[in-house]
């Protein structure tokens, strides 16, 4: 403290009558007179609540706002649809189980575990079932990955329009799973040579499939029951669902009911019709399973403007790649003029979000930000009009391009797209 | 090998999960159990049951069962997906991706309408009742004309126009070389503008500070802005934005032939998908559509006790005559032609099949 400011609020308090806080004598911070937040409140007199009001907690009520949100004139009815985690509000890398967006194709299945069974058939030396009781005597691994939509910022190809980080990119959530590695499963039921390919399909109403190449099933495939340590909820596939790290969320089957191994893609209709990328040249790209990295800053962004003025900014985001991790990310506050490498801090495994912050000294002025990813093979994060020049407008899946956040002097930030 | 490494290898063998011998856990599924749930179907035929089915059985129960949501004509209502027309778009700036337009192998119909359909009564269909509907839909799409049975005989002969439309993953060579450049730090552009702003379209949901600001400053012309940003949004997988008809192409038709009894009897065949809403003759009456009777070379929007779209009303007014070159150009794109038409039929894609209808309407009208 300085001399000033150590003899300000005695002459002060003297010549008030009251006990204020320093205030207005120290350049850079706000001046207040007495803050009616320092008082005797109710909850410094009266009891709270005992335990076991809410037996299992909920946030506080003043974080309401923090929930998913749907698009509703996206899709014909909600039952087969989706909506979107609330990343502008959340931090560190971790998506609370609550938030954590839903995609059904017809709705969530409510599935008792006691009269759910998982099926192994077709080309493996044993025809299999296995009760939820039997898949808990499988050894068990835990593992941190993300889960991004294909169709995540697919709105957004013919140009800015959804204004809000949440819309934009909310496709997404990352949470530990515990489950049983899928090649466990696959040599209980000992695949064939000539077994390539692995149908995955639920038991909700839809009867969601997707085929998977054998080499990814053996690979770091898992059949997971927790996620963040409890039971997945029932919106997340409840009792069993199946985790394919980096690859695109449509093939982490929920409510899984069967795996069928054959010698041959199945061509079902969520990787013919839906789930392939149409080309300009009216040529789609199919099997595209791999998400590439990207990276977004969640705040400040349209739902989480700069409400404090000029002086220390904290900009943050989420980075993600389904091919390794993110050793980096660079961050421009002038729309690409100059870039600055990002502060890159928490865990960092393969396939998960990893968080980035640049705090900086705010002008006041207008910014337009953006982020950009770099992940471990040395992709680095393209443009929106780079993926454009090569894959046109209507791929609607895998759209992985920087976002740019105009930010005003006011500090609200919309959503734009620059030169 | 070095000591260190062998025993590092020997740790991470004895703590790997992955255990070689099988546990043997769970219990065999007998041949019964595979056959309730293994449902799948593959292009090759691998899983496709006994069975057939007709185009005229599968109109039947596509009209009680899956018209509410996909049309009468498998144009979609509202943003249900659409199952037929949209050939020949899949290069434009609006793509219609149709069974018939995009979908590669009948067998992911099939398997899909078995496994999935209808929409919250799953697994409700017999397999002759998919044979029908996926035989309907084969005819909504012009592949197969109305006397055509599907079955598990014919089944692998069927094949969708676009199959071979799609290729690998290519990604990495097209894509990675320029992706995997260092990329430029300072100085990187002389300077930046705003292209494109999302308030603008203003399609954010709920109470975003945009929306509200919006709300209030455009309280009178909120509803035309809001059926426009629908129009403009891209949409999601399930979702293909309205007015996706492709544009029209002009359809250069000679002058209408003198009356061909052959004709006119396949125009009264092409009728048929007509008749859902239009009738035509002495007892017709209004329905969906208006009576077509004096249809051909009469003037536009004229059926007493119909009501017609806002825009054939305009048309009308503008003394629109349904020449022969008029209707040739509305029945192959009626969106195309006429934005805003309440006719919901996709269109007639056969040039062939245009000219009889005319010459048929032509003709059941005296």
């Amino acid at each position: 403290m300085t001399d000033d400011n150590h003899n300000g609020p005695s002459r002060r308090a003297f010549l008030t009558g009251a006990g204020a806080v320093a205030a207005g004598t120290l350049a850079g911070r706000a001046g207040a007179e007495t803050d009616p937040a320092i008082a005797i409140k109710p909850w410094m007199q009266e009891l709270g609540d005992g335990v076991d009001v809410s037996p299992y907690g909920m946030p506080s009520p003043y974080e309401a706002d923090i929930k998913r949100r749907t698009v509703e004139w996206l899709t014909a009815d909600p039952v087969s649809s989706i909506n979107f985690t609330p990343i502008h509000a959340l931090d560190g890398t971790i998506t609370p189980n609550g938030v954590c967006f839903e995609r059904h194709h017809s709705g969530v299945a409510k599935v008792d575990p006691a009269e759910h069974r998982l099926m192994i058939n077709g080309l493996v030396d044993r025809e299999l079932v296995f009760t939820m009781e039997d898949l808990m005597r499988f050894p068990r691994e835990n593992h941190v990955y993300f889960l991004e939509c294909a169709a995540n910022s697919g709105m957004e190809w013919r140009g800015s329009q959804l204004n809000g980080v949440q819309f934009t990119h909310g496709m997404i959530h990352n949470v530990q799973y515990t489950g049983i590695p899928l090649r466990l499963l696959l040599e209980e039921a000992g695949v064939q040579t000539e077994g390539k390919w692995l149908l995955a399909e639920g038991a909700d109403a839809a009867g969601m499939s997707r085929s998977i190449p054998m080499e990814k099933a053996l690979d770091d495939c898992l059949i997971a029951f927790k996620m963040n340590g409890e039971a997945l909820r029932p919106e997340q596939g409840y009792p069993v669902r199946l985790v394919v790290p980096g690859w695109e969320g449509n093939m982490w089957v929920k409510w899984l009911r069967r795996l069928e191994v054959g010698d041959q893609p199945w061509h079902h209709r969520e990787e013919t019709s839906k789930y392939t990328d149409l080309l300009a040249d009216g040529v789609a790209r199919r099997f595209t399973w791999e998400m590439d990295a990207k990276s977004v800053i969640t705040s400040p962004s349209p739902q989480a403007p700069i409400t404090h003025g000029a002086g220390p900014t904290v900009l943050t985001g989420l980075a993600w790649s389904g091919r390794g991790t993110i050793p980096r990310v660079d961050v421009t506050l002038d729309g690409g003029i100059t870039w600055h490498e990002a502060r890159m801090d928490g865990p960092s495994t393969p396939k998960a979000l990893h968080r980035f912050y640049y705090d900086f000294e705010w002008d006041g002025k207008p910014l337009l930000l953006q982020s950009r990813a770099h992940d471990s093979t040395g992709y680095v994060q393209p443009t929106k009009n780079a993926l454009r020049a090569i894959r046109g407008e209507n791929s609607i899946y895998h759209n992985n391009g920087i976002q740019t956040w105009a930010v005003d002097a006011d500090g609200k930030a919309e959503n734009v797209e620059i030169s | 090998m070095s000591r260190f490494l062998k025993l590092a290898l020997l740790a991470s063998t004895m703590a790997s999960p992955l255990a070689a011998e099988p546990l043997g856990l769970g219990r065999t599924a007998t041949p019964e159990e595979v056959s309730v749930w293994d449902i799948d179907v593959r292009p090759d035929g691998l899983g496709l049951p006994e069975g057939s089915g007709d185009v005229m059985t599968g109109d039947g129960i596509y009209t009680e069962k899956c018209s509410a949501c996909h049309g009468v004509f498998g144009e979609g209502t509202g943003r249900w997906p659409v199952l037929a027309g949209g050939q020949g778009s899949l290069s434009n700036a609006r793509p219609v991706k149709t069974i018939g337009s995009y979908w590669p192998y009948l067998s992911t119909v099939y398997d899909y309408i078995n496994r999935a359909m209808p929409f919250g009564d799953a697994q409700s269909l017999t397999d002759d009742e998919v044979y029908a509907i996926t035989a309907y839909l084969l005819y909504l799409n012009n592949e197969v004309d109305e006397d055509f049975v599907l079955s598990s005989d014919n089944f692998n002969e069927a094949r969708l126009p676009n199959e071979d439309g799609f290729k690998p993953d290519d990604r990495e060579e097209v894509e990675f070389a320029a992706f995997k450049e260092e990329p430029c730090m300072t100085d990187c552009k002389p300077s930046v503008e705003i292209t494109m702003r999302a308030a603008v379209l203003d399609v954010t949901p709920e109470e975003t500070a945009a929306k509200e600001a919006a709300a209030k400053a455009e309280a009178e012309t909120a509803a035309p802005a809001t059926e426009e940003a629908a129009s403009e949004a891209t949409t999601t997988e399930e979702a293909p934005a309205p007015e996706a008809a492709p544009e029209a192409a002009p359809v250069e038709v000679a002058e209408a032939p003198a009356a061909d009894p052959a004709l006119i009897k396949a125009g009264e065949k092409a009728f048929r998908k007509c008749k859902s809403c239009h009738q035509i003759g002495a007892k017709a009456k209004n329905r969906v559509g208006p009576v077509l009777n004096g249809i051909v070379d009469g003037p536009a929007g004229a059926v007493e006790g119909f009501r017609y779209s806002k825009a054939l009303e305009a048309a009308a007014e503008d003394g629109l005559v349904w020449s022969h070159d008029a209707l040739t150009s509305f029945l192959g794109d009626p969106k195309g032609y006429m934005k805003g038409t309440k006719m919901s039929f996709p269109g007639v894609r056969k040039e062939e099949d245009i000219e009889a209808l005319i010459a048929y309407l032509r003709d059941a009208s005296e």
